[in-house]
């Protein structure tokens, strides 16, 4: 082979490659990417929204809206002081899931009822959501004093 | 007193630093054999005196001198003493403290180990090895001064948060970061050759020890990371694809494929462009990787107080080394004369292939953690890129490396034999397709945990025939055999192992398809199935530690009636941040764990728990202490000890020739 074919052979694989990398990532990000709303968006973007689509949504958690119903079913309300959102959940919540604390919910909405199958809460009293955190800043009920270390 | 010592060396580091940069750069375009000499003392200098520094913070650290902002927010009198130590790290600033400590350590490394070098190489890398420091100080001392006074000084500390309390601080944050900055060495030496414009093979053979080492560090800074996360988070997960995780494998990715084409560049003269490119793109994602947990673009355990004073700042230093290096880069590349030519079917084919699909890799983790940073910066639209963007794109990428790992292994420098290669690793595939079927005739699961189990057998045995092939033979003897394996170069069996390494952490993570999870509620006494074994919890009990009060489940795993182990789980609560941390209990049976975790404890007296059987989960870690022993073995071979590069370097440089008149 000469020197130019072989070049073309490199480019040529490099090129095959880099697209299968393209195709895959496309693909990927078609179902392997969650969107972050909060209640309000939720509740106004519902109908644009495909069945079924996974998402976060992020909040405080409703005082007293908080029930097991047994051992690992639970219910609560999520809120960003607007609009509110039911939640179900099955399974453990995290060390540091309050009611009044900031909460990420990740699920599909059905019938509006948010069917979660995964909950973060803060990972300790400085760490908070950051998008949580900046959508409570934006409604302007971000306690500075109260995250602030 | 000590503590402004500590601040005042911190400054002459930056003053000497600066020095450091310019007076041996001017020796070098100069040809000042005077000035180039003042980078050797000057670089141990700055190494000590950052060691002054950070020596000073540790023991403002010990003696808990809360008058210092830092360790009143980061520490505790009655903090064990071990996080008193290794809590001087656990906080923003003390942690680029450490960083800088690593940088000039690496300096000085390089300064008293170097007889072999040309002077002018040497005075250049330390240059702009000591460039980097400046920035690092500079930032330091502007933006993150740990020795910041509180005046009065409170009589208590904040603590350190409970989720760094633990050994794992002690070693994983020292380990990555000497991975991470171990590159700016490998940075350095292509800057320097860039200056200097001399780009051979003997510059591969000086840069290799050095990427080895970064590399070696970083694998095991990752692995201990991950099995840190392991087992403190409290749900068996042992990698998240979180932008803070991508941060330190795209170096490690970058690194990897430095390193293989440094070898093509060291043997056969070919690859320089590329490699000196990868020489920089493995540093500025070490850069960028910096920026992603120090700024506060991402929130996580990793990134402490956030000030976006700090994010601007590493984003200029980021900035000025990238776009400098590459400006560089640019400058010099197409004075380049391309080196020895190969076949694309050839050990330097194979090692092109692995280099293409190693960066490819890396650019998608690249997209996959940054396109939400930049989608929501311009769109204000926020999406999380989770583990189902990454194993669609990472995992079909990363196979066929895996599959061509032995084959690259056996084919010649220049023109190899595909068919032969394949020939000899018979043996390999049929034990890795028949592994596969018994597996998954014992244990079903997921078609994925058979299938990436057999790729994964067939890697580790494949890792080994090339060498079986030089060292074993038909009729030969044992003493013969051993005496072949002895007289072999340790690189060889370097690459074996690294190989293997890769093979066993993908048998462990295969295997996380046969692993069973229940999350159940339970009273002490009660056994619980999990897996083939049998839990159950003996008693409750509480206990005071120094900082933090605990109630410890004694729980025994048996199967069969007998016990086989005993484990302690508990949950821990402590005082000063009045925040609860669970403790799981591990117990390892063969190459599996019973992981528990005590989720909740309610009035009741009933447990909530979270209970794994994870079969052969513990080769994902020991997979990457075999990458690194195999680090270790290649470091060790004699070929790469300095001195024996200079009479490397004129051996090179006749071939050379002699492929230029080719």
């Amino acid at each position: 082979m000469t020197r130019k074919g072989r070049r073309l052979t490199l480019i040529a694989s490099a090129l095959a490659v880099i697209g299968v990398a393209i195709g895959l990532a496309l693909f990927a990000f078609r179902d392997g990417v969650v969107f972050f709303v909060t209640p309000s968006e939720l509740a106004a973007k519902t109908a644009a929204m495909a069945p079924n689509a996974r998402m976060r949504i992020g909040g405080l958690v409703v005082q007293g809206s908080l029930s097991k119903a047994d051992d690992r079913h639970i219910a609560f309300a999520i809120t960003d002081n607007q609009t509110q959102v039911n939640v179900t959940y099955t399974g453990l919540l995290p060390d540091l899931f309050r009611e009044g604390q900031g909460v990420v919910a990740e699920g599909v909405l059905a019938n509006g009822v948010f069917r979660a199958d995964s909950v973060l809460a803060k990972h300790d009293e400085n760490y908070m959501p950051r998008e949580v955190a900046d959508s409570l800043k934006k409604q302007g009920v971000w306690n500075e004093g109260a995250v602030k270390k | 007193m000590i503590v402004e010592i500590g601040h005042y060396a911190l400054v002459l580091a930056l003053a000497l630093a600066i020095v450091q940069g310019v007076v041996p750069l001017a020796g070098a375009l100069r040809r000042d054999v005077a000035l180039m000499a003042m980078a050797r003392p000057a670089a141990v200098m700055q190494f000590l005196l950052v060691g002054i520094s950070f020596g000073a913070l540790t023991y403002a650290y010990v003696v808990s001198d809360f008058s210092v902002v830092n360790v009143f927010e980061n520490s505790h009198s009655l903090k064990p003493l071990v996080y008193k130590f290794s809590g001087v790290w656990g906080n923003h600033e003390g942690s680029m403290l450490l960083w800088v400590l690593i940088l000039a350590l690496f300096g000085a490394t390089v300064a008293v180990f170097s007889h072999g070098m040309p002077d002018d190489l040497r005075a250049l890398v330390l240059a702009v090895q000591s460039w980097i420091a400046a920035a690092f100080l500079f930032f330091v001392l502007l933006t993150s001064n740990p020795f910041a006074r509180l005046i009065p000084a409170p009589l208590e500390g904040r603590d350190l948060n409970p989720l760094l309390q633990d050994p794992g601080l002690a070693i994983h944050p020292p380990l990555l970061y000497v991975g991470y900055v171990g590159f700016s060495i490998t940075f350095s030496f292509a800057a320097a050759a860039l200056i200097s414009g001399r780009i051979d093979a003997a510059w591969a053979r000086y840069v290799r020890p050095w990427t080895l080492a970064a590399w070696i560090f970083l694998t095991l800074g990752i692995a201990m990371g991950s099995y840190w996360a392991y087992y403190t988070l409290g749900w068996g997960g042992f990698w998240f694809w979180d932008p803070v995780e991508n941060a330190s494998l795209m170096p490690w990715l970058a690194g990897t494929a430095l390193l293989h084409s440094a070898a093509v560049m060291e043997k056969r003269d070919a690859l320089k462009i590329w490699t000196i490119f990868l020489a920089i793109l493995a540093f500025s994602l070490s850069l960028l990787g910096t920026f992603l947990v120090r700024s506060g673009v991402l929130t996580s355990v990793h990134s402490f107080a956030t000030d976006p004073q700090r994010g601007v700042f590493i984003l200029a230093i980021l900035v000025f080394f990238i776009g400098g290096s590459l400006a560089l880069f640019a400058f010099r590349a197409s004075a380049l004369k391309p080196g020895g030519i190969f076949a694309p079917v050839s050990r330097e084919g194979a090692l092109v292939l692995n280099n293409l699909l190693l960066t490819t890799c890396c650019a998608t983790v690249f997209v996959g953690t940054l396109y939400p940073l930049a989608l929501e910066a311009m769109t204000g639209e926020k999406i999380s890129v989770g583990a189902p963007f990454f194993n669609l794109t990472f995992g079909p990428l990363f196979i066929p490396i895996i599959l061509a790992m032995p084959i690259g292994q056996m084919l010649a420098w220049k023109r190899g034999d595909f068919f032969g290669a394949a020939q000899r690793l018979v043996l390999a595939t049929a034990i890795g397709a028949g592994g596969a079927l018994v597996l998954y005739a014992l244990r079903g699961g997921p078609v994925a945990a058979p299938l990436l189990s057999g790729l994964a057998l067939y890697l580790i045995i494949g890792s080994f025939v090339e060498i079986a092939g030089r060292i074993g033979g038909r009729g030969k003897s044992l003493s013969v055999i051993i005496a072949r394996a002895i007289g072999l170069p340790r690189s060889a069996w370097g690459t074996a192992f690294a190989h293997a390494g890769i093979g066993l952490t993908l048998f462990g993570l295969a295997a996380t398809g046969w692993g069973v999870e229940r999350v159940i509620t339970a009273r002490v006494g009660e056994p619980i199935a999990v897996g083939p074994y049998e839990v159950s919890i003996r008693s409750l009990e509480p206990r005071l530690g120094s900082n933090y009060q605990e109630l410890v489940a004694h729980t025994s795993i048996s199967e069969g009636g007998a016990v086989l182990a005993e484990i302690d789980p508990s949950r821990r609560s402590f005082t000063t941040r009045s925040m609860v941390r669970t403790e799981a209990g591990i117990a390892t049976i063969g190459m599996g764990q019973v992981y528990m975790n005590l989720a909740d404890v309610r009035a009741d007296g009933t447990l909530d728990l979270r209970l794994y059987w994870k079969p052969y989960v513990a080769l994902i870690w020991i997979g990457a202490l075999i990458m690194a022993l195999g680090g270790f073995l290649s470091l060790s071979d004699r070929r790469l000890r300095i001195g024996i590069a200079k009479r490397a370097a004129a051996r090179a440089s006749v071939s050379g020739q002699a492929q230029a008149a080719e």
